[in-house]
């Protein structure tokens, strides 16, 4: 089993219509015994960036905290939010730092560009980025969530149709895999806010 | 050796709490021939007088305007060779910021940077500070800038500014000038206009230096003839 399938992930993003949307399962495992199911994988950066993590656990948290401090320094020097194209950049260059022994994640962004139109970027596991203008997938389920996107996703949905497509392309996807879902979290963003919704799903 | 007894810097106050070091360091400035920047609402201008000592010099190789990224470009008063310094410096802030954002690097986040490195040679051991004084101009996200840099490390942004031999002048020139309406061809003719004044001789394209960025954020060092296309405009 690799290290990123030690603790299972799942996790889609998707553009809307002037909105975006990241899904991720909230399982935190270790192999096959499953720990919690309220783990935390999906961050908002500001009003406009949304970033999700999938991976191993330890290196999710880390990489998360220092993107924190890199994002604060940021608004502290230039006294303005970072850019969701600069965010992105930012992540895949920090990842390409540690080339040789990299974060065992492979992190998903979605967010809207200053003029609300949608930005969705994926990258490896060591920082090479992958920009879409459709959905991306990530975590040890990528393949399933990638069958049910290609099938169910449709352009131009608006944000309560994202929800639901994002919802039922997660939920179906980790039917498939042991190592992900018990209970999910969506995000929906458009420029006028962010909402959290918390999805039950299988807890088997 | 630079651990040495006398190690410490060389900028040292004085009783009366003055760092002697950074005056002389701005008498360098003074001492320089002048420099000036004008920012227009459409862009900024900034100019420089470049009088080589003697004719058997080929003035065609002197360049006293320095691009540092595409949307940014500095010149100075001073002492040319520590200007070189600050803009291979600034250059290389300029790449590394690009690296990690994909951005180029505003112009405050740059003059912050060079007054870093200005500021640190102010109190490092072993090393004097710059003998130049940066006018620096850019156009990004939030407009068109002009900033200075002194050798201390203070820096200030400017509607207008001049700097190095007979700078007192120029600015009371340039304070007349001034209109916060001025588009970048009238910032073009006034900074022309403010070299003339204070120009030891006849000025032509061959003994100033003229460079430009304007909204379309391209960082331009004027060409000779355009250069005398202007002056005869003003003329």
């Amino acid at each position: 089993m690799s290290i990123s399938q030690y603790n299972g992930s799942a996790m889609i993003a998707m553009t809307g219509k002037g909105c975006v949307g990241i899904a991720a399962d909230r399982r935190l495992g270790i192999r096959n015994m499953t720990k919690a199911c309220d783990f935390k994988k999906v961050f908002q950066v500001n009003d406009k960036i949304l970033v999700g993590f999938s991976g191993l656990a330890t290196d999710l948290q880390t990489l998360e905290q220092r993107l924190r401090m890199r994002c604060n320094m940021y608004k502290l020097r230039e006294e303005r939010e970072i850019s969701i194209e600069a965010f992105g950049n930012l992540v895949a260059s920090m990842q390409y730092e540690k080339r040789f022994g990299y974060y065992f994640v492979e992190p998903v962004i979605a967010g809207l560009k200053a003029d609300n139109s949608p930005y969705l970027m994926s990258s490896d596991i060591i920082g090479a980025q992958c920009f879409k203008d459709d959905f991306v997938v990530a975590g040890d389920t990528a393949e399933t969530l990638f069958g049910m996107c290609e099938s169910v996703y449709r352009p131009d949905l608006g944000p309560e149709e994202l929800f639901e497509v994002l919802s039922q392309c997660l939920l179906s996807g980790v039917d498939r895999d042991c190592l992900a879902g018990w209970g999910a979290t969506v995000y929906i963003m458009t420029p006028e806010g962010v909402r959290e919704t918390h999805l039950k799903g299988r807890m088997d | 050796m630079a651990d040495g007894a006398y190690s410490f810097s060389l900028t040292t106050f004085s009783p009366s709490g003055k760092l002697v070091q950074i005056e002389y360091a701005l008498n360098a400035v003074a001492a320089g021939s002048t420099s000036l920047g004008i920012r227009a609402k459409n862009g900024v201008v900034i100019a420089t007088e470049k009088k080589a000592p003697t004719i058997l010099i080929d003035e065609t190789s002197l360049q006293k305007i320095c691009m540092l990224t595409s949307s940014i470009g500095a010149v100075y008063s001073g002492m040319g060779p520590d200007f070189r310094v600050l803009v291979a410096k600034g250059r290389k802030a300029a790449q590394a910021y690009f690296r990690i954002y994909r951005e180029e690097i505003p112009a405050l986040q740059l003059v912050r940077e060079l007054a870093a490195v200005m500021q640190e040679f102010t109190q490092s051991g072993g090393v004097r500070p710059f003998g130049i004084s940066l006018l620096l101009a850019g156009f990004d996200h939030a407009g068109p800038h002009l900033y200075q840099v002194d050798p201390s490390g203070s820096f200030v942004a400017w509607k207008a500014n001049a700097i190095g031999k007979n700078f007192v002048n120029a600015k009371s020139f340039l304070e007349k000038r001034l209109n916060d309406e001025m588009e970048l061809e009238d910032a073009i003719h006034t900074a022309l206009l403010t070299l003339k004044e204070g120009f030891d001789g006849l000025v032509d394209e061959h003994n100033i230096e003229i460079a430009v960025v304007s909204d379309d954020k391209r960082f331009r060092i004027l060409s000779p003839a355009e250069i005398k296309d202007y002056l005869a405009e003003v003329d």
